[in-house]
């Protein structure tokens, strides 16, 4: 059995290294699957410094660069403590934005993927479909 | 001691009697050759990467976290050295840095920042520094080598594309406004203007 990562090499080999697939770089949206998702990140982010003495991320995200950036604001979420309640800039708890956020690269899947998106969901949940 | 230097200046104000003036104009020609050449050979030298990561805080600091950027190792294999950002090109101004230099002597000599936890605590300060030299020279070094006119923004992404004609080519910021941390790891940004 081989799966689609590794390939058809048997375990006890190294097989070769696939080449290294090239990054996407746009600044389009991408739809999301689910609406608590992530949006990813269409543009590359190689080099993006976040830790704690800066945020490169937050120098285009934030909201007091959004103007000069026109880039998407962190979304309100952003700023809620865990009680739900808003503080004035982004909470420690999502500070990290590649904890959750990626880029993308181009490439075609080698491991087949059934994820079922939540438009596919609700049109399955009830006769009728979509509430 | 006194007797000799008191000889000495005699000798030298006398007019020579030995040599012809033709010929001591031209020694002394060729003698500031030689004596140019090799000052500013001293000076190249201080001026290669070679030297400047010959001490340990420079090499184990800023040198170790320019590797893995892009003006070290990219597709292309041009890269920048440390004296291709950091001392101007121009002769008086190179001149002017490296008097300034001396002062970074001293702070090797008497160990102002030869621990990581001394580093980290100056590289705010030291950040400044170069940030302030950018600005006010317009990223000059920056200029050296990427040329505004030369500049296919058709071949950027979208994002690059649009910033630079927004903000580099109108001239209403330079290079290292947006491009801050580019070569080398950043410092507290809390405060710095144009970052969150």
């Amino acid at each position: 059995m081989s799966s689609g990562l590794r390939g058809s090499t048997p375990l006890n080999e190294e097989g070769p290294a696939a080449p290294m697939t090239p990054l996407r770089n746009t600044t389009e949206k991408e739809v999301r699957n689910y609406p608590e998702q992530p949006p990813v990140i269409p543009h590359t982010t190689q080099g993006y410094q976040i830790d704690m003495n800066g945020n490169k991320c937050l120098s285009c995200h934030a909201r007091a660069r959004t103007a000069e950036s026109q880039a998407p604001m962190v979304s309100i979420t952003h700023f809620m403590d865990r009680d739900g309640q808003f503080l004035a800039s982004v909470s420690p708890r999502r500070f990290f934005c590649t904890e959750c956020h990626v880029p993308q690269n181009v490439v075609k899947p080698p491991v087949d993927n059934d994820f079922i998106d939540i438009d596919t969901m609700l049109s399955k949940a009830a006769p009728g479909g979509r509430r | 001691m006194w007797g000799f230097v008191v000889e000495l200046w005699d000798v030298l104000r006398r007019p020579s009697s030995v040599f012809g003036l033709g010929v001591l104009v031209f020694a002394g020609f060729v003698a500031g050759v030689v004596f140019w050449g090799g000052f500013n050979t001293a000076l190249e030298v201080t001026n290669t990467e070679k030297f400047c990561t010959g001490c340990h805080e420079m090499r184990d600091n800023v040198f170790a976290e320019l590797k893995p950027t892009i003006h070290f190792s990219n597709r292309s294999g041009v890269r920048a050295s440390c004296p291709d950002c950091h001392v101007p090109h121009n002769w008086t101004d190179k001149i002017a840095r490296k008097m300034q230099a001396s002062k970074e002597v001293w702070g090797h000599l008497f160990g102002t920042i030869n621990t990581r936890e001394k580093f980290v605590d100056h590289r705010l300060e030291l950040a400044l520094h170069e940030w302030a030299r950018f600005k006010a020279n317009d990223s000059l070094e920056c200029r050296n080598c990427h040329s505004a006119e030369s500049m296919d923004i058709t071949k950027q992404s979208p994002r690059a594309s649009v910033a630079h004609q927004r903000f580099l080519f109108t001239g209403e910021k330079t290079c290292i406004d947006c491009h801050k941390g580019i070569a080398h790891h950043l410092p507290d940004m809390r405060g710095i203007p144009g970052w969150q």
